[in-house]
């Protein structure tokens, strides 16, 4: 096969580790089609890579003889989909509605002067990116936000303090 | 949680899997339908729809598609919803085994728990219980001597409010972007890959264990008033208490959010609440006493019991602020596929976000009222737009003088 190029870049397909193509092919095991496995895959790829870059994409695509455009179209429709390089830890920040009323949006003014950064931006360092998210259904402990896998519950504006700093020194 | 998941052998102590048990000394798939049918269960994911009716349309008989699907809607983004992940958290066989029963009414072999991408702690619950179900063979082939073999898959999704949408959901779940179907055919006849498909919520599947185990009259005498059996009930917002309570139908509003909730934080008063999540209508103090079942929140209370997880709006917090949160919401989970939607939510939030700099007009007022109409039942191709205008119009209607209000001061005056 060739290697397909994405029209508005010079991109090539990268090649796939060998634990991305094992998790892929588990996928096939469980969806009677390779359009099901497209979307499986744009998820391990990510989760090998922190990201899908165009590159990846096309490897994808390559790998399961999907249409590229089919596939981006998919991966630009889901947001836990990263088509942009993100941090070391992606912070989902609630911005639903009982959080906000439980005050959510000040702690969140907090946080991005913190991390001097708003939604869909990168730290200078590249250790968070911030992204807002309806509803982590948790609203019971409002405000709450999610760093990697981790709910963070009944936020507060010193504690919100404690928590980056933990993130920070554990990656330090 | 504040304890750890039940385990196989705690849940079996309790019951767990009884039912199975029941079923395969005595029960048909028939009979089990007959069963759920009769007993009054409607669907807890939001439209209410009875559980039992929604099975009977799929196709049975040696002429129907033999491949037949099972999918379980675990997307749980309703805003202010939080009640499916405590029960996968806090009880995952009970979803198994809920699913199992209703695999095995449809005669569906194949099952998909399709799961929101963010609850990651429900990922870890459901597949310690789905490789337990597997060991003591209460998945897989020739489950407990019937015959009847079935698999359950672990999906996580990759976003979107819109996956909710069972249609939309089934579109993911085969890798394509999530815009809602047309209906007909409805998935019953044509759902996942084009065979028949059940599509029930999470709360909804862990209603039928009690069902077969104890029978119709038990779970008809656990409701208070007209609506069969139990109900997750939630509260968020500036209560004293906020939380999530099983309690039966038909208890009243006041005894969810005054008994159990607490009532208001020291120094707030109610204003208003939503009973059902995001996408319903604002109910108002005098509407307190009315008992927490379908019909008489929609017929009495001008909303819709959906999802019974309330919102609770105190009166320090402004009201157009909050309908504009939601409206930020729904816009931009806007599929994008028909035109009152995508075109109509953006607009309505620009407004908003207007009144929130002190920019709102009398004009706007009228333009918000229309976009009511315009994006209501029957005009667009799912419900998610109609569903915001629930808050949008009833806000309109019960807020007005807080908006007027917004357009005289050219500011937000519940702020300093």
């Amino acid at each position: 096969m060739s290697s397909q190029v994405i029209a508005s870049t010079t991109s090539r397909a990268r090649v796939l580790t060998e634990a991305e193509i094992s998790e892929i092919e588990h996928e096939k095991t469980l969806y009677p089609d390779n359009q099901a496995v497209g979307l499986e895959a744009l998820k391990i790829v990510q989760n090998h890579q922190g990201w899908v870059s165009d590159e990846s994409l096309l490897a994808i695509a390559e790998y399961l003889e999907l249409s590229v455009a089919d596939l981006e179209g998919v991966a630009t429709f889901f947001n836990l989909i990263y088509r942009q390089p993100v941090g070391k830890n992606v912070i989902l920040y609630c911005d639903s509605v009982s959080c906000w009323i439980c005050r959510g949006d000040d702690i969140k003014d907090h946080l991005s002067e913190k991390l001097d950064i708003d939604y869909g931006q990168t730290t200078a360092d590249n250790e968070f990116t911030l992204i807002p998210v309806p509803c982590l259904g948790d609203c019971n402990n409002a405000p709450v936000m999610m760093v990697g896998q981790d709910l963070h519950r009944n936020l507060t504006k010193n504690g919100i303090d404690e928590i980056i700093d933990q993130y920070r020194n554990k990656n330090a | 949680m504040s304890r750890p998941p039940l385990d196989i052998g705690a849940y079996e102590a309790n019951d767990g899997y009884q039912s199975l048990h029941k079923i395969a000394a005595r029960m048909s798939a028939a009979d089990v339908m007959e069963t759920i049918k009769s007993s009054g269960l409607k669907g807890r994911g939001g439209a209410g729809f009875p559980t039992g009716l929604k099975w009977s349309f799929v196709p049975q008989g040696e002429s129907s598609p033999q491949q037949k699907y099972l999918v379980v809607n675990a997307d749980e983004m309703e805003p202010g919803t939080f009640k499916d992940r405590l029960l996968m958290e806090g009880d995952p066989h009970l979803l198994l085994e809920g699913m199992i029963i209703s695999a095995y009414a449809i005669g569906a072999s194949k099952a998909y728990i399709f799961l929101r991408g963010e609850y990651h702690g429900s990922v870890k619950t459901l597949k310690k219980a789905i490789a337990e179900a597997y060991q003591k063979g209460y998945l897989g082939s020739n489950i407990l001597g019937t015959g009847y073999d079935l698999d359950i898959i672990l999906h996580t999704s990759a976003g979107r409010y819109i996956c909710g949408e069972e249609t939309a959901l089934l579109n993911a779940l085969e890798g394509k972007r999530a815009n809602p179907r047309a209906k007909p055919p409805f998935p019953q006849v044509s759902g996942l890959w084009g065979k028949p498909t059940i599509v029930n919520n999470v709360e909804t599947l862990c209603n039928l264990p009690g069902i077969i185990t104890y029978g119709i009259d038990w779970y008809q005498g656990l409701g208070k008033g007209a609506d069969a059996g139990t109900k997750m009930f939630g509260v968020s917002g500036r209560v004293k208490n906020p939380g999530v309570w099983e309690m039966p139908l038909g208890v009243t509003i006041r005894e969810l959010l005054e008994d159990k909730a607490g009532g208001m934080q020291d120094g707030l008063g109610l204003k208003a609440f939503l009973p059902g999540g995001g996408s319903t209508d604002f109910m108002l103090p005098e509407h307190l006493d009315l008992a927490l079942d379908y019909d008489e929140i929609s017929q009495k209370g001008g909303s819709r019991l959906a999802t019974g997880t309330m919102i609770v709006l105190d009166d320090q917090t402004c009201p157009v602020g909050m309908i504009g949160n939601l409206m930020k919401f729904f816009a931009h989970e806007s599929c994008g596929f028909c035109t009152p939607c995508r075109d109509g939510l953006p607009w309505v939030d620009a407004i908003f976000r207007d009144f929130e700099a002190g920019r709102g007009s009398e004009k706007d007022l009228d333009i918000l009222k229309e976009q009511v109409e315009y994006m209501g039942p029957g005009r667009t191709f799912c419900a998610l737009a109609p569903g915001a205008t629930a808050p949008l119009g009833s806000g309109l209607k019960y807020f007005e003088d807080d908006f007027k209000e917004h357009i005289k001061q050219k500011r937000c005056t519940y702020k300093d």
